[in-house]
């Protein structure tokens, strides 16, 4: 209890610092309206962009990001908080090293922010489950973990295919269908929604500059410098990333750069808050730190984000408690649809601009499980002016061949 | 803090809070019955463990939560008495079996 008071003492006193900065914005922008130049410009203030411009801001860079609204679509807010690794990358082993990175980044993440910002994102990287029921689906999970595994140059995963008899020594509560499998030791969680703020909150202790309501409608270069056009005014930078998810695909060619999106829609049910049962989390279930149980994860084609289709949380709460037949006394208390960053083949998209130097696009589905690498990775990267081939090379959208791509990831 | 109105000749009902006998009223909710009982029937909440005693009385805030005959997380407010029935204070959250 002290402990919860006195960090309310402490956000308390950020806001005074944050206000204090607020009182000297005049100074920032001369008579014209024109802002000063920072070193980076973030155009995107969702969990990617925030995680990019916090690692700016860690490497001592000046930095604004540039936000929509409160109401913005934003998937950062509508996310099922993994930091999963099994069953991605098939099809780009390059992928599967990206993963396994940001998954082993992950607790210095976790633990730079708590640092900073005294907020503690209850990350819990003990390992995953995705459970089968019946002996189709055991047989379908063997199979892809077999070609998972076969992949040349991928990163070795270490999954396993269990039986229901050992499932249960790790799950005990599983029900009498779940006929097993597969295990990752290095899949986990966290609470998403806290990370987003606590980058924010980073963001005022590293001086970075957090623009709402600037969504930006051109982009031109002159001089060596970048100038966004928003309803609020030009900002300027030396450096631009693009992080705006599936608007990228409309911000990226404004500076000869290519993303090519294909986003798709969520929909999430969540209980009421239950004593802690389930140890580990599960590509479709797993229980908060704060006790709710969140039931996962649909994906479909359309965009509309504002009604639920119940026929489809039925089918997953249905299999939910099959999973897990205790489930089925719980009260759902809410669910919810929100729409998926989604590049059109499924895996990242990291790019810099042939004609516009200093120009980076950043696209990714999996913004909580790579917030890591984008804090520490594309951030230095983008400080230090390039992006490294050996590192993220295969993660240019020349993939695509200027042409679309079938999505085949996985998501 | 509460007091019955000695007007109120309802027949009485026998619960049970924590395996305690309790006579309540018939038309008591849960919640009133607790508040009449003048035992501490503050429940503690889920993630901060904060006591709470109800509030609203009309089932919006959700701060009555109680277990009631073995079935965690029920509004107390909103479930009238019944003979012989079993109120447990709940500490925490519920407990996913029941």
């Amino acid at each position: 209890m002290s402990k919860a008071f006195s960090s309310e003492v402490d956000a308390g006193s950020r806001e005074e610092n944050a206000s204090k900065q607020e009182s000297e914005v005049p100074f920032r922008f001369n008579r014209n309206g024109a802002s000063r130049e920072y070193d980076v410009a973030v155009v995107g203030g969702g969990l990617l962009g925030s995680a990019i411009a916090w690692g700016l801001g860690r490497l001592g860079k000046s930095v604004a990001v540039l936000d929509e609204g409160d109401i913005t679509k934003r998937a950062s807010r509508a996310n099922f908080a993994l930091v999963w690794v099994q069953s991605k990358g098939l099809g780009m082993p390059a992928y599967t090293v990206w993963t396994v990175q940001a998954s082993q980044a992950w607790g210095r993440l976790a633990s730079e922010l708590k640092q900073q910002t005294g907020l503690d994102v209850s990350l819990q990287q003990n390992g995953g489950f995705h459970l089968t029921l019946g002996e189709d689906e055991f047989g379908q999970r063997a199979e892809l973990v077999k070609r998972m595994h076969n992949q040349t140059g991928a990163a070795d995963y270490k999954m396993e295919m269990l039986p229901a008899s050992e499932v249960k020594k790790a799950l005990p509560l599983i029900g009498p269908e779940v006929s097993g499998g597969s295990f990752c030791p290095l899949d986990g969680h966290v609470n998403s929604l806290r990370t987003f703020r606590a980058f924010h909150t980073g963001f005022k202790a590293f001086g970075i500059d957090y623009l709402p309501e600037r969504a930006v409608s051109a982009i031109s270069k002159s001089g060596g410098e970048f100038r966004l056009t928003t309803p609020q005014g030009e900002v300027r930078a030396s450096k631009i990333v693009l992080a705006a998810g599936n608007a990228n695909q409309t911000l990226a060619p404004m500076v000869g750069l290519y993303a090519p999106m294909g986003p798709t829609r969520g929909q999430i049910v969540v209980t009421e808050r239950t004593m802690p049962f389930l140890p580990h989390p599960l590509t479709t279930i797993r229980q908060t730190d704060e006790g709710t149980v969140m039931i996962g994860d649909s994906k479909e084609d359309e965009l509309d984000d504002r009604a639920l289709k119940h026929s489809v949380s039925a089918v997953m709460a249905d299999r939910a408690q099959r999973m897990f037949p205790h489930l089925a006394r719980l009260n759902v208390i809410r669910s919810w649809a929100g729409i998926r960053v989604m590049p059109q083949d499924g895996f990242p998209i990291y790019d810099q601009s042939e004609t516009h130097p200093g120009a980076f696009v950043a696209c990714c589905h999996s913004g909580v499980t790579l917030a890591s690498n984008h804090a520490f990775e594309i951030a230095r990267m983008v400080a230090q002016g390039a992006l490294e081939p050996e590192l993220v090379g295969a993660f240019s959208a020349s993939r695509f061949g200027g042409a679309g791509a079938a999505n085949d990831s996985g998501y | 803090m509460f007091k019955r109105s000695e007007q109120d000749k309802r027949p009485p009902v026998e619960i049970f809070v924590d395996g305690t006998a309790i006579t309540a009223q018939q038309g008591d909710t849960v919640s009133a019955a607790l508040l009449a009982s003048g035992r501490d029937v503050r429940r503690s909440t889920a993630v901060s463990g904060a006591p709470r005693l109800p509030y609203c009385m009309m089932g919006v805030c959700f701060d009555c939560l109680v277990t009631i005959d073995g079935v965690g997380n029920r509004q107390g407010c909103l479930v009238p008495v019944a003979e012989g029935m079993q109120i447990e204070i709940q500490k925490g959250k519920r407990e996913i079996g029941r």
